[in-house]
């Protein structure tokens, strides 16, 4: 007999499950959810690559640091509904997260699993194991108390405190992450959106390829069932102030409004005919959906040569949206490279996948018309990289006289947006940063006016849908807190 | 889905209709310049339409329809009873109103609508408001009676001269500029070449000219720039800047342009709801 000590047996190298997706001459002719999701197979697997490490690095990695050893670790004991309760714990919108998260530079960035790949098959899949466990337990939830499931784990909420009114404006992911918390503590929340439909960028931005409706409606429809008031069609600023809830008896506001303005460039025959920004474009499709005009009333700018200015995730959205409405050729043009774009490497690759033209290191100088004022074509400035700038991305400097023309006929400008000043202007007493966004206390999202939170893009700029659920799980905390004292 | 449609009132029939809904949210805010977005049904668009009149105690709001195409049209469909699906507001920037001597508000065809919300707003602020309405003949006139009870004078022009002047509302408003010279501001609102020249007359009086500019729009908010327009050079929002805006500065052959955008899917959409009504007349 030998007299080693007995050791774990080292983890045989197991790449990352791969996940089924459309194939790309499929789904370029269809508007469905591009990624299909693990089978139970392809989740027992790829959970049983998680080590359990002592102490989990991938926990940090995550906005609203998520017990990620401990779902992946009643995943691998095959507890859906276990997994799915250590999730809601953390995350209101698991289901949406496990889609639309940045998961490489987040939580699995940092699985310990990600940094040697060749001998250890690369990070646990965290995002499609996340999304796995959300969508299996919604699919087995069936009346009763689902909603009370579905948002806290639990099988039956707690009672309804009456008088503790809080209310949210805009219904994007911060104050669907507020709501969903405050209300499984029984407290009453009132939502008011200004647009038709509930949800924010998650129903006008992000198109059903990336993150169906339905998914969106779920996570909404538990909610209600919560008791959970949804107002659409209220504007913030205009139908109703800050103020006047607080006269009607709320005891908390938190302000979510997004920031929804879209930057143009400034250049010449920006507003000629075919010239569009890409919030415009994706709300017509998204939120109009203008895909399936005349059917629905909406209609869409189509063309056969499309340009979309930027290299972010809205910019890929765009130019994948153009694709499916039947575009021959579709180009990002970008001023840097494929290496500094911002958008997730998932959603660039999948867009070069489906045949997008990537124009790099080039910056519109003007967009030309043809004697009706449509767009004809695109004149850019062609660029080197320099040195690196204050976000340490390499900056872009024009070579001189060096200029190129594009044909399109279509341009999407997808370079930013801006705080939408409908709320600022109307709200007296909220501190603005220089920047325009509202200032909000990093630990508790308490804005200038006591009882005010504010939390997501209209705090940080345009960010991603997890720190803005972070914000508003950290407004909501304190703000239950507040309300209920030692209870919360 | 509470937006209850309270009052119907064919203005002109098969082409202006007027609706009063019952949204008391809207109503208690709404000013006069403000407009609405609203969708007839789930696989609605959205379209915007300026307050006619609001009434806040009975919290309802007032909105005047020419039918252009298909959601118009559709719209005009809707009965006493029925309900919108949507109806968001107020939205835009109200009116900037104040004492200020005498107003000339003019407005052509359903134009005529907003313009009387703004003629009454500056006629409750005490100015002396002058009313210009114009139409192609005296049936197709719209609020004349209305604008009388507030505006110590309203002029019609009629370009068949079937009633008042035989001719444009321009050649009124330019006769009426030239015999008094203390009109502080002219309000002009109706189709972009009405405003277009309503401002052309203004300019070499050197008169304040306000128009309310009818983009195109999708949200209304401001969230993405589809009712941009360029006013004295730079991009300005309809919608959140707006809709009014000096008409000395409007650059009006741009707005004429981006509204034809969407012109043959307008026409396919109108299409196909006049061969779904006419199929359905036969049921």
């Amino acid at each position: 007999m030998s007299a080693t000590p007995e050791k774990k047996a080292p983890k045989k190298s197991t790449p990352r499950t791969n996940m089924p997706v459309q194939p790309p001459f499929a789904r370029i002719q269809n508007y469905l959810e591009v990624a299909l999701g693990y089978s139970e197979a392809d989740a027992q697997a790829e959970a049983s690559r998680c080590i359990q490490c002592k102490k989990p690095s991938c926990r940090q990695g995550c906005p609203v640091e998520i017990d990620i050893k401990g779902f992946i670790g009643q995943l691998q004991k095959g507890d859906v509904p276990g997994a799915y309760k250590v999730l809601r714990a953390y995350n209101s919108l698991p289901s949406v997260c496990g889609r639309v998260c940045p998961q490489e530079t987040q939580c699995e960035g940092m699985c310990i699993l990600g940094k040697n790949p060749e001998k250890t098959g690369g990070a646990v899949a965290i995002g499609r194991l996340e999304r796995f466990v959300a969508d299996t337990f919604a699919a087995r939830l069936a009346g009763g108390d689902a909603a009370c499931l579905q948002i806290t784990g639990e099988a039956a909420c707690r009672m309804t405190h009456d008088e503790l009114k809080v209310a949210c404006i805009g219904a994007g992911p911060s104050s669907l992450t507020v709501a969903g918390y405050l209300a499984s503590l029984g407290i009453k929340v009132t939502v008011y959106e200004a647009l038709h439909e509930v949800g924010g960028v998650l129903v006008y931005g992000i198109p059903e390829f990336r993150l169906p409706k339905e998914i969106v409606r779920r996570e909404v429809d538990a909610m209600r069932e919560l008791g959970v008031e949804f107002k659409t069609n209220w504007v913030g600023g205009k139908a109703i102030t800050v103020q006047e809830l607080f006269d009607d008896g709320c005891k908390a506001v938190f302000i979510g409004v997004g920031a929804g303005l879209p930057q143009f460039m400034h250049v010449p025959g920006e507003n000629n005919i075919g010239v569009f920004s890409a919030n415009e474009y994706l709300t017509r499709v998204n939120l109009g959906r203008a895909y399936d005009f005349p059917n629905y009333d909406t209609p869409i700018f189509k063309a056969d040569e499309v340009c979309v200015i930027g290299g972010g995730n809205v910019a890929m959205d765009a130019a994948r949206t153009a694709l499916r409405l039947g575009a021959k050729k579709v180009s990002i043009v970008y001023r840097r490279t494929k290496a500094e774009m911002p958008a997730r490497l998932e959603e660039l690759e999948h867009a070069i996948e489906e045949g997008v033209n990537l124009e790099l290191l080039c910056a519109p100088l003007a967009l030309n018309a043809d004697e009706n004022r449509r767009l004809a074509s695109m004149t850019v400035q062609n660029m080197k990289l320099g040195e690196p700038d204050a976000s340490g991305r390499r900056r872009p400097e024009p070579i001189e006289g060096d200029t190129r023309e594009i044909p399109c006929q279509l341009a999407i400008i997808a370079v930013g947006t801006k705080p939408n000043p409908i709320l600022l202007e109307a709200t007296r007493g909220l501190a603005l940063n220089k920047r325009g966004y509202i200032e909000a206390n990093p630990e508790t999202g308490e804005t200038s006016i006591h009882n005010v939170f504010a939390g997501g893009d209209i705090v940080t700029g345009a960010a991603t849908v997890i720190s803005a659920m972070g914000a508003g799980r950290r407004a909501a905390k304190e703000i239950a807190k507040r309300l209920l004292g030692a209870e919360a | 889905m509470n937006y209850r449609i309270l009052e119907k009132k064919v203005l002109i029939p098969g082409q202006t209709t007027l609706l009063v809904i019952d949204a008391p949210h809207v109503a208690k805010k709404a000013k006069p310049g403000n407009f609405v977005i609203l969708r007839t049904s789930e696989k609605g668009e959205r379209i915007p339409l300026t307050i006619a009149d609001c009434d806040p105690d009975a919290g309802t709001v007032t909105i005047v329809f020419l039918v252009v195409g298909k959601s118009t049209a559709e719209l005009n469909t809707f009965e006493e009873g029925q309900a919108l699906h949507d109806f968001c507001g107020p939205l835009g920037r109200p009116t900037h109103i104040e004492k200020q001597g005498t107003v000339i508000c003019v407005g052509g065809g359903t134009g005529v609508a907003a313009m009387h919300h703004i003629a009454k707003g500056h006629a409750a602020m005490g100015n002396h408001v002058v009313a210009i309405v114009g139409a192609r003949n005296k049936d197709l006139l719209l609020f004349c009676n209305e604008l009388g009870n507030f505006c110590p004078e309203v002029l019609i022009a009629t370009d068949d001269g079937s009633q008042g002047h035989h001719g444009f509302v321009t050649e009124v408003l330019k006769q009426r500029l030239e015999e008094d010279k203390d009109v502080s501001e002219v309000v002009a609102i109706g189709p972009v070449p009405m405003m277009e020249a309503v401002s052309k007359v203004t300019k070499p009086f050197g008169v304040k000219t306000t128009v309310s500019l009818n983009a195109i729009m999708v949200d209304g908010i401001g969230m993405c720039g589809a009712c941009r327009c360029t006013v004295g050079g730079e991009t300005k929002f309809a919608c959140v800047d707006g809709p009014e805006f000096d008409g000395h500065k409007v650059d009006f052959g741009e707005l004429r342009l981006r509204l034809s955008q969407f012109r043959s899917q307008e026409q396919e959409s109108m299409q196909l709801f006049q061969h779904k009504c006419h199929c359905g007349e036969g049921k």
